[in-house]
Formats: structure tokens, C-alpha cells, sequence
């Protein structure tokens, strides 16, 4: 099977996260897009990394886990302390910043 | 295989100062129990650590020979550009976490005493109570300062990566800590943060697509692979528009400003003024050096991009300034439009942008700080007299001249900045800036952001002339206390100073400048 089919899929995944991020209304579900376009990135790097023999794809793929893994801990937190303020987290919700 | 590899640490000191100070500090909020004693430590390592850290990068300066030192191979790399912004963040940071650490003549800080509670609930009331004080916002800072260092100095789309998630990350949780308006702040974070984090995922995909064509992460790799590589891939277009993008996001350019106008509003006025000077900073440094090193080669292919998303930022952020009426939102859209002023410098990548944008956003930078310090001051006052939150309605600054002609003064003397009126540092940042750009042909560009200056100017003469020929209203003369803690009083005076003396002297600094537009590559 050709790496490239990796890349295809890296991008289809990429697109799925970024849908979810524009047009979820649910504050966890967009950050799940926000994360799914991460790993869809890693993929995408890995399988590079594989067609040109080098291994600098793969070492990035690690930091962005890593990356990753601290940006869940932020956003949670943050979606957290609207949720507790609000009993929700409908990003439609908090509407009081506009213009 | 892997090689270990060569790490000049001693070229990483002032870095290294500003990570270890913000460890440090996290640890001593473990051990240090008594509230006052904890903020005072704080307030002093986070000062001493910076300028302990940027007094380091001014004897680098004096002692490296002409272009800097590599600090990791195709990794780090300390040029007298990356020192040049390592210096101006610092003061950025100075001058911002003493912001953090100023208070109201009532002894209120600007942070919520514990931003795990929910706003109006009992256990908030209960910190407040228990004289709870949030002084983690110190570390925060030292933390955003040491990764928008690394943002400024790399040579790596992989370092770049990470450098920008370090200073992103703790900028989404400080967003989120105001004292007042709480619930406005924690919408401003979330924004803030569920948009920094697409953006960044953005920019991670177009690091994949580059390194997909190119075959590597280093910027001059990149370039070089793209040079040699004679059929144009379409790869390299996608994955460089992408990286752009997300780097456009952190300068705050139309069409990626949405989050700016809402996480300045909602953030505590303090950050504000921290985060609109450093994070543009950062974002324009690591602009500079992906766009002059690494992108160079598809000029053609991204001027496109540049002229379009400066012209829609000068655009969109004047005209939306100028239906704004509450002080920080305004100056948010302003921000926008200077995101558009600096991105002129950048059409023809005129090697002069290299110099011209460093002071440009020194010359922003301090301005903004200025400006949101005088913010911290003008607090609304309710019938009990009891001092509240900011006044940043446009209308309660009516007849502030009257009251605080000095602190009025230097108000209008930022916004005269901002505006790019003669003899005040803006004028000099942005004739720099235009100058560039007519130096790589984009007189076009030039064109329109004159324009746009002419019409930004009214909105902030507008203030002015509230401030200064503008009675008090009748009914609201006693509805406004100017507050004073020094700390916020010597932010204003150092920032207000700096404006005039840049804008009456530039010379000196101009040099310092035009010796820093060198950059490594790293290899």
C-alpha cells in the first residue's frame, strides 16, 4: 500500500476536525475537531517521514503529542470554568462580546 | 540514526533565566503560604529574572561579532535580529507584570483571588474573604516571555511549533482571571483559545505539506528545496499559505482577527496591555524570519496574500474602530489595522522591512502598553463611592483633561502615536515601515495605508478631543475616580517618555536596528 494513501487520509481527517471546528456548536466537540486536525497533521507527518527516509517527521509527530496532551489541559480547564459559571457550553451562548 | 546534539548553552542564558525564573516560581507557590509575601516574591523574581535576562542579551550584543552566534544547529539561532527582539519582549514583560502587580487605591488587584470558582458563587465571595491572591500570573508571564523568546529565534518549523504553544498557553489561562466582568473574561478566553488552538493546528498542517515536499523542518532546508525543486509543487503553496495563516492568526490580521477584539476586551486590562504589545512582537519576528528565510523563494505565490490580508486589515480595522464604544474594543480594532500597517512592510520583502519592523512594533508596543496602563487607572465609581471597574465606556472619559491633565495627557499622547502623528514614535515606525515597502515596489500598498492612517486618525483624535474640549456631563461628575498605584503611574510616565524620545531622537535606536537586520540560518 502506498504511503500516499496515508496522506490522503491525513488529509480527509484534517478537513472532518475543521468542519467540526466551524460548525459544532458544542465548545467539546469543536475542540475535538481542534484535535483530530492535530493528529491528522501527526499522520500526515509520519507518512512523510516514511516516503523520504527521514526521521524528523516522526520526531515531530512526538512533540505534537506532547503539545497536544498540555493544549487539553488548558482548553478543559478553560471550557470548565464556563461551564461552572454557566451551565453550559454552548459556544453560542456566551454572546455578550460583540461588534 | 540519532546524534546528540551540539547545545551552546551559554548563548540560550537569557532564555534559560526567564524558563527557570517561571519553574522557580511555580514551586514557591507551593511553599511560600502567607499571601503579601508570596506576591512581593513573585513580583520581585519575575522582575529581577528579566532584567537579569535582558541586561544577558545586551552584553551578547556588545560581545558577538557581527551577525550573532548559531545556538543549536538548524535549531536556535542568537543573531543580533532574534537579541533585538529578546530585549524589546523583555521590556514588553517588564513592563507588564508591573502592570499585573499594581493595584486600586482600595487594594483590589486586577486577577480573580481564585479562578477555579464560578463568578457570584459563595466560595468566590470565600477567597475574597480569606484574602486570596492569585500570583500565578507571575510564572504565566515569565512563561510566555521565555517562549515568545524561542518564537523570535528559531530556525525550525518544529521549534517553532513548540515555542508558540509555550507562550500561547499560558496567554489563554491569564486571559481568563479577571477580577470584574468575569463572565465576559471567560468568554474572552475561550475564543481566544479554541481559535489560537485551530489556528495552530492550521499551521501544523502546513508544516506536514512543506515538509511533505521539501523533505525537512529547517528553514533553510526549506528554502533551498524549493529553490532547487524546478516544477513547483503544489504542495509547497498549500503548506507555505498555511503556515502563514497561522502565524497571521497571532499577529491578529483580517480575516484572522476575530478572537483579538474579544480576548482584549474580556482579558484583565493589565494582560491586555501585556499580550497586544508581546504576542505581535513575537508573531511579527517569527513572521520575519519564516518569510526571509525559509519562504523567500515563493515571493510571487504569497505577495498575493500579504497585499490582500494587509489591505483587509487596515480596512476592516479602522471602520470597526470607528463604530466602537467601548475604549478597550476600540483599541483592539486598532490593533488590527497596525497588524496591516506592519504586514506593508513585509509586501516586496524589501530586505529594509528587516530593520523597519523591529522598531515599528517597538514603537507599538510601547504605545499600547501606555495606553492600557492610563485604562487601569480610570475606574468607575458607584453612589457609595466605592471605586469599581475600568471606565471603558468612551463616554465616561468626557472632561478627563480637566480632571488629570498629566494622565490625560499621556493618553492623547499614545493615540497621537497610534495615529502616526509627527514627532512622536509612531510617526517614525510607521514611515520606516512604508518606506520598506516602497523599497520593494509596493507603492500601491503604501497608497492605501496612508489612506487608512488619514481615517484612523479620527477615532483617535476623537478621544482627544472628549478628554480635553469636552465638559464633564452634568449628572456624572462624581461617576469617575482616577485611581493611582505607582507601579501603573511609572508604566505610564516610562512608556509615555519612550514615545517622545523615539519620536524625537529615532536615531540611536534606528542604528541599533539597521545593525540588527541580519539573519542567520542556522546551519
Amino acid at each position: 500500500m502506498s504511503p500516499m494513501a496515508f496522506v490522503y487520509l491525513a488529509v480527509v481527517l484534517f478537513v472532518i476536525g475543521a468542519a467540526a471546528v466551524l460548525l459544532r456548536r458544542n465548545a467539546i466537540v469543536a475542540f475535538m475537531g481542534v484535535e483530530l486536525m492535530l493528529n491528522a497533521a501527526n499522520l500526515a507527518l509520519v507518512a512523510f517521514s516514511r516516503i523520504h527516509g527521514t526521521i524528523d517527521g516522526q520526531v515531530m509527530a512526538f512533540f505534537v503529542m506532547v503539545v497536544a496532551a498540555a493544549e487539553v489541559v488548558v482548553g478543559l480547564a478553560i471550557i470548565i470554568a464556563v461551564f461552572r459559571a454557566r451551565q453550559t457550553i454552548s459556544l453560542d451562548e456566551p454572546a455578550e462580546l460583540k461588534g | 540514526m540519532f546524534t546528540a546534539p551540539e547545545i551552546s548553552y551559554a548563548a540560550f542564558a537569557p532564555t534559560i533565566i526567564v524558563l527557570l525564573a517561571g519553574a522557580v516560581g511555580i514551586l514557591l507557590e507551593a511553599i511560600i503560604r502567607t499571601h503579601t509575601t508570596r506576591r512581593h516574591v513573585q513580583l520581585g523574581l519575575a522582575l529581577g529574572a528579566m532584567v537579569a535576562a535582558a541586561g544577558t542579551a545586551i552584553v551578547q550584543w556588545a560581545t558577538y561579532d557581527a551577525a550573532g552566534v548559531v545556538a543549536q544547529a538548524g535549531m536556535f539561532v542568537m543573531d543580533r535580529q532574534a537579541l533585538a527582539w529578546h530585549v524589546m519582549l523583555l521590556v514588553f514583560g517588564i513592563l507588564g507584570v508591573l502592570l499585573f502587580a499594581a493595584r486600586t487605591r482600595a487594594g483590589e488587584e486586577a486577577f480573580t483571588p481564585l479562578g477555579s470558582t464560578a463568578p457570584g458563587s459563595e466560595d468566590e465571595a470565600e477567597a475574597r474573604r480569606r484574602g486570596f491572591e492569585l500570583t500565578e500570573v507571575f510564572p504565566l508571564a515569565l512563561f510566555a516571555v521565555g517562549g515568545m523568546m524561542l518564537f523570535a529565534a528559531t530556525v525550525d518549523f518544529l521549534a517553532l511549533f513548540v515555542a508558540l504553544e509555550v507562550f500561547s498557553l499560558p496567554l489563554y489561562i491569564m486571559v481568563a482571571l479577571a477580577r470584574r466582568k468575569r463572565l465576559l473574561s471567560h468568554e474572552g478566553a475561550l475564543k481566544y483559545f479554541l481559535l489560537g488552538a485551530f489556528s495552530s493546528a492550521i499551521y501544523l498542517f502546513g508544516v506536514a505539506l512543506l515538509y511533505g515536499a521539501t523533505g525537512s523542518l529547517s528553514y533553510a532546508d526549506v528554502a533551498a528545496a524549493i529553490i532547487a525543486l524546478p516544477d513547483m509543487s503544489p504542495l509547497f503553496v498549500i503548506g507555505a499559505v498555511m503556515v502563514l495563516v497561522g502565524l497571521l492568526f497571532k499577529l491578529g490580521a483580517v480575516p484572522f482577527h476575530t478572537w483579538s477584539p474579544d480576548a482584549y476586551q474580556g482579558a484583565p486590562t493589565p494582560v491586555t496591555a501585556f499580550m497586544a504589545a508581546a504576542t505581535k512582537a513575537a508573531a511579527a519576528a517569527a513572521l520575519l524570519r519564516v518569510v526571509f528565510t525559509a519562504l523567500f523563494p515563493l515571493e510571487w505565490e504569497l505577495n498575493w496574500l500579504i497585499w490582500t490580508v494587509a489591505i483587509l486589515s487596515m480596512v476592516v480595522g479602522t471602520v470597526l474602530a470607528l463604530v466602537q464604544t467601548d475604549l478597550k474594543r476600540m483599541l483592539a480594532y486598532s490593533s488590527v489595522a497596525h497588524a496591516g500597517f506592519i504586514l506593508v512592510a513585509f509586501a516586496g520583502f524589501s530586505p529594509q522591512a528587516l530593520s523597519a519592523v523591529p522598531f515599528y512594533l517597538l514603537t507599538y508596543g510601547l504605545a499600547t502598553i501606555g495606553a492600557f496602563a492610563v485604562l487601569t487607572q480610570v475606574r468607575e465609581k458607584a453612589v457609595d463611592g466605592t471605586v469599581g471597574a475600568e471606565a471603558t465606556r468612551l463616554g465616561q472619559w468626557a472632561g478627563l483633561g480637566k480632571r488629570e491633565p498629566l494622565l490625560a495627557a499621556s493618553m492623547g499622547l499614545f493615540l497621537l502615536s497610534f495615529a502616526g502623528i509627527p514627532l512622536t514614535a509612531g510617526f517614525i515606525g510607521k514611515f520606516q515601515a512604508f518606506a520598506a515597502a516602497i523599497d520593494g515596489g509596493a507603492w500601491p500598498l503604501v497608497f492605501v495605508a496612508v489612506l487608512c492612517s488619514a481615517a484612523a486618525a479620527f477615532f483617535y483624535v476623537r478621544l482627544i478631543v472628549l478628554m480635553f474640549f469636552t465638559d464633564v456631563p452634568e449628572d456624572q461628575e462624581e461617576s469617575i475616580e482616577v485611581d493611582y498605584h505607582p507601579y501603573a503611574r511609572v508604566v505610564v510616565w516610562i512608556t509615555a517618555a519612550a514615545v517622545i524620545l523615539l519620536g524625537i531622537l529615532p536615531g540611536g535606536v534606528l542604528t541599533l536596528f539597521e545593525d540588527a537586520a541580519t539573519l542567520l540560518t542556522g546551519l
